[in-house]
This record gives structure tokens, C-alpha cells and sequence, in this order.
């Protein structure tokens, strides 16, 4: 039986991420997020995979996007800054339908920041960091133990859907150590991209299938292709057609949008008859839900949705479940930025921002205050 | 039964690996466990704080508000995080590096630790591990056992030895009142 370890989130990222199958990692060391590089230099040569620090933040992601395109499972780690000079290639990797895995150990910003401070400032960045219109998934795990299943997911999705999937985790999540159990790896599920059947000579690279995906062809193994980050048709050939055009811009989204229910990641704790509703995800959660404990304590019906991911935004889940609670609390350690696409969901009156920027995570009664105001006591 | 622990110095002196281990220690005994850290970008020097919480039942909040025990491995960290103690909370000092105690009400215990690991062990290096055993010594939070098993499997090989009588120059440090 699997023991009962004490183990770091970055730790259990650069675990899942071998858990999932990953063969390659390039990447720049950046705090809060070097323990993900720093495992996997040392672990993936003994899987047979291979590990390159390159000599920027940006040569990282090329890396990534290449590997990738050969068939390997690749993945970098960065936090805010680094993923900033990354967004231009992960607008390339989702115009190229290249799979692959960034990991942002958010730290508080802009620029520089404070290196070694949770924060959660970069949720927007990872929707809309990158120009032009695409589908994103991001994923926030909330413990250690939830950030290697979710990292085995983030892999999952992007070989499925052939896309980028940003793992946003937060210095809370990624320094913390606690007790895991990890599971077996038989009891690990792994998803591998399509790949081609048929005579290469026949092969089109972007045609999709009926779920949206094109097989993929792994670089170098007879199947010619070409990649380009230009608009192209199925040959992967830069096109000018307008039609085309708006069909890959669409699909760019719809084959993310139609897997929504399967994407869609949240945990619901004393949701059932919550007058009181507390929206968090990531390191936050951890407050949150012990707030929302203590208020029940309190005899205030609290309850608390964790939005594991962020992005598509599980907008009816939010709706559905905020529609019965008279207030609806969304504690982020940034100024504000995931409780507006909240208030899209659930009408303004009823939510109330709760923000912390200074480089520490709330503390329980920080919620526990508002949630007692909220909830009409003292 | 939740325990709350404060392991605070100077950034270089281990107080971060000394409380992996103390973590470590209680995951040997079946308790769950926690372990976080605030640093500043600094390698040496700075005010480093290692929190460890122990627990029979999951734990929810990963960081401290009030500590049941507090060590000071220096001034600056002694003068900055004894608020943190709760009221007649252990506080365990580093009286080599501490030379002012705030008055607090607290159940305080001065060792000469980092003099112990000079003087017996030739290395400053060890004091976290001397501090390690004037906890356990002191507080019972793991067993004795528990922190030289975890300790053993944290070091690196050709270093069990001088481990082992570090934590117990600590245990016995840890005895005195």
C-alpha cells in the first residue's frame, strides 16, 4: 500500500507530471516555481526523458512547443514573469494545436514583485495573456495531493483537445508540504494524443475529427507536415480564405467549449443550504473553508464552491449554485479579478470582493467576518 | 488534537529543513501534518520561519495564527515573532544568539544551542538539529524516536552519527528547566 508521505505542492507537480507520462521539460529557474525544475532535472533522465534549461523564459516555451511536436509530453514551469514572456508562444501553441503543460507558480506582482509571496494576480493573464481569440484551459489545484491529480489532468487535457492547459498554482499551494497518499500509478489515468492511422501521404495534420481534434503525428516519423502560427487549412499551409478562417478561429474554442462538463473541475462543501456562499479557489480555499467551518460553528449556514478550473469559466456552475445564497463571497489574493466574470453569473448586488495584495494568505477570520456580516449576524 | 509550531531564525541556519523533519516525524506516527515557510529573496541572512502543524484529523489552514510553541534561533527573530505565541505558549531560545527575551507570558526555555553544536559538534551547522531535540526533549510533540528516525532519513549519508548526537545534545539541553 502507498505510505503516507510529507510532500511539497511543486514536488507533487513534477511527480504528477511523471505520473502523467511527460518526456520532456525546458524551462528557466524562476521562485516560487524551481522545485518543479529541480525535481524533473534529476527524475526525468532516469525515465528516459530529457530535461534542458534554457538560456530564457521564451527559448523555454520554443523548447516545449518543438518537443512536443515530436511526440513527447513536455512541460516548463515559470511564475508571472516568465509567463509573460512565454504568451506569445502558448498563442502559438494553441494556434498550432500543440500540446503541452505550463505550470505558473503565481508570485505577487507586477514585475518582479515580491519573489517569494503567494498572490493570485495572474488569472486574467492566463485567459487573456496571449493576443488574438483561442480557448484556454487553467487549472488551480487547492493541496498538494490535488495538485498531482490535477497536473496528470492538465497533461490529459492538453493531449486530448491538442492545446496548451496553463496549471496555475500559487506559492501557498506550491511550497506548502502536507501528509499525501499518492496512488498507485495503475490507478492513474493517462490520456495520449490521437495519432495518425492512415498513409502519410494522405495525412492533413489539422483535419479535424468528429470531437473537434486532428490526430497528430509525431515530427520526423514520415508524415509531412507543416506548422506555421499564420492561419492555415488542414495541410498546415498559411491561407488568406475568409471561411477558413472563421473555422479555425471557431474550433480554436468550440472543441474546448463542448468538453466543458468533462473540463469543468469544482468541490462543493455545505453548499446544500448556503445563505452564505464563499467562491475561492487555489491556496485561498484553505482559508475560505475554514472559515466556512467556523461560521457553521457559529450557526451562520456558510457554504463554499472551490473553482478548481478557472478556465473555460464554470459559469453555470457558479450560477446554479450561487442562485439560492442571499450572498456570495469571492475571497483572491489580487485586487480583483476572477469575481468579475462572477458577477456575469450571479447578479452584482448579491457579491462581494474580498482582496489581499500584500503578499500574505488570508487568515480564516478574515472571510469568517464577512461571511458573519454577510449573513446578517455580528 | 491540533498543535501549532513556530520555527523562526536567520536564513542559512536550517530552520526551514528542521521543520520538514519535525513534520516528517509526526507522519512516522500517524499524525497528519503541515509545513510552510516565509523567506525573504535572500540566501543567507533575513528572518526565515518554518510553521509546523500537527494534527490527528486533516488540516485545513496551512499557516499559523497563534503558536502553542515558539523557538528563536535569533534576535531579530525572537523580537519579531513572539507576538505569535499564545498566552503561557512554550517559547524554547537560542541564548547564543539571543540576548533579549521580550516579557511575555509564556513557559520559556534558554539553551545555549548553537554554543552546544560549536563547542561539542565543531559546526554552527548543527544547531538546527540541536534545536530539534530541545523540542521534542522538552515538548513530547513527537517521540524521541519519531525525530531520530526522520532526522536519519533527511541527512545525507556519513552524517547519521553526528546527527544522532546532535539531537541528543538537544534532548538532554531540552531536560533542564
Amino acid at each position: 500500500m502507498a505510505k503516507a508521505q510529507l510532500m511539497q505542492g511543486n514536488q507533487a507537480c513534477a511527480v504528477g507530471a511523471l505520473a502523467a507520462g511527460v518526456t520532456f521539460f525546458a524551462g528557466y529557474p524562476i521562485t516560487p516555481s524551481t522545485e518543479v525544475a529541480e525535481i524533473l532535472a534529476e527524475m526525468l533522465p532516469k525515465f528516459g526523458g530529457k530535461f534542458i534549461q534554457m538560456e530564457d523564459e521564451i527559448a523555454s516555451m520554443g523548447a516545449v512547443c518543438g518537443a512536443a511536436l515530436t511526440g513527447a509530453k513536455a512541460i516548463t514551469a515559470t511564475s508571472g514573469p516568465g509567463f509573460s514572456l512565454k504568451q506569445e508562444l502558448i498563442g502559438y501553441a494553441s494556434m498550432a494545436e500543440i500540446p503541452c503543460v505550463i505550470v505558473n507558480v503565481q508570485r505577487l506582482g507586477p514585475s518582479t514583485g515580491k519573489p517569494t509571496s503567494p498572490a493570485q494576480g495572474d488569472v486574467m493573464q492566463a485567459r487573456w495573456g496571449s493576443h488574438g481569440d483561442r480557448g484556454v484551459i487553467a487549472l488551480s489545484p487547492t493541496s498538494v495531493r490535488e495538485t498531482f491529480d490535477i497536473t496528470v489532468k492538465a497533461f490529459n487535457f492538453a493531449e486530448k483537445f491538442r492545446t496548451p492547459v496553463v496549471l496555475l498554482l500559487d506559492e501557498v499551494v506550491g511550497h506548502m508540504r502536507e501528509t499525501v497518499v499518492l496512488p498507485e500509478s495503475g490507478d492513474v489515468e493517462v490520456i495520449d494524443r490521437k495519432r495518425p492511422s492512415g498513409p502519410p501521404e494522405e495525412y492533413q495534420a489539422f483535419k479535424p475529427e468528429a470531437d473537434g481534434v486532428a490526430p497528430m503525428a509525431d515530427f520526423g516519423e514520415g508524415y509531412y507536415y507543416h506548422v506555421t502560427g499564420l492561419v492555415h487549412d488542414y495541410k498546415g499551409m498559411p491561407s488568406q480564405n475568409n471561411a477558413l478562417t472563421t473555422e479555425l478561429i471557431d474550433r480554436l474554442h468550440t472543441k474546448i467549449e463542448r468538453a466543458r462538463d468533462e473540463i469543468t473541475i469544482y468541490h462543493q462543501d455545505y453548499t446544500d443550504d448556503a445563505d452564505v456562499l464563499v467562491i475561492a479557489y487555489g491556496g485561498t480555499t484553505r482559508a475560505a473553508i475554514a472559515a466556512v467551518k467556523e461560521a457553521r460553528a457559529k450557526g451562520v449556514k456558510a457554504g463554499l464552491l472551490t473553482l478548481v478550473t478557472i478556465w473555460p469559466f464554470p459559469g453555470e456552475v457558479v450560477a446554479k449554485v450561487a442562485a439560492k445564497a442571499k450572498k456570495v463571497i469571492v475571497p483572491e489574493l489580487n485586487y480583483g479579478q476572477l469575481v468579475g466574470e462572477i458577477e456575469r453569473y450571479v447578479p452584482r448586488e448579491k457579491v462581494v470582493s474580498l482582496t489581499r495584495y500584500d503578499g500574505e494568505l488570508f487568515r480564516p477570520e478574515e472571510i469568517l467576518n464577512l461571511i458573519i456580516t454577510a449573513g446578517g449576524g455580528k | 488534537m491540533i498543535t501549532y509550531i513556530s520555527l523562526t531564525g536567520t536564513g542559512g541556519q536550517g530552520i526551514i529543513l528542521a521543520g520538514i523533519i519535525l513534520a516528517e516525524a509526526a507522519i512516522l506516527e500517524g499524525k497528519q501534518a503541515i509545513q510552510t515557510q516565509s523567506y525573504g529573496p535572500e540566501a543567507r541572512g533575513g528572518a526565515s520561519k518554518a510553521e509546523v502543524i500537527i494534527s490527528d484529523e486533516a488540516i485545513d489552514y496551512p499557516k499559523i495564527v497563534t503558536a502553542d510553541i515558539l523557538l528563536a534561533m535569533s534576535q531579530e527573530a525572537c523580537t519579531k515573532y513572539a507576538g505569535v505565541l499564545k498566552k503561557g505558549g512554550k517559547m524554547i531560545v537560542d541564548a547564543t544568539n539571543v540576548y533579549d527575551i521580550p516579557a511575555i507570558d509564556a513557559d520559556i526555555l534558554s539553551a545555549d544551542i548553537t554554543k552546544a553544536a560549536r563547542e561539542q559538534l565543531k559546526k554552527d551547522m548543527f544547531a538546527n538539529i540541536v534545536a530539534l531535540g530541545v523540542l521534542v526533549g522538552s515538548t513530547g510533540i513527537v517521540s524521541r524516536k519519531a525525530v531520530v528516525e526522520a532526522v536519519l532519513a533527511r541527512v545525507p549519508k556519513g552524517t547519521e552519527e553526528v546527527n544522532t548526537k546532535a539531537l541528543e545534545i538537544g534532548f538532554s539541553l531540552g531536560e533542564k528547566k
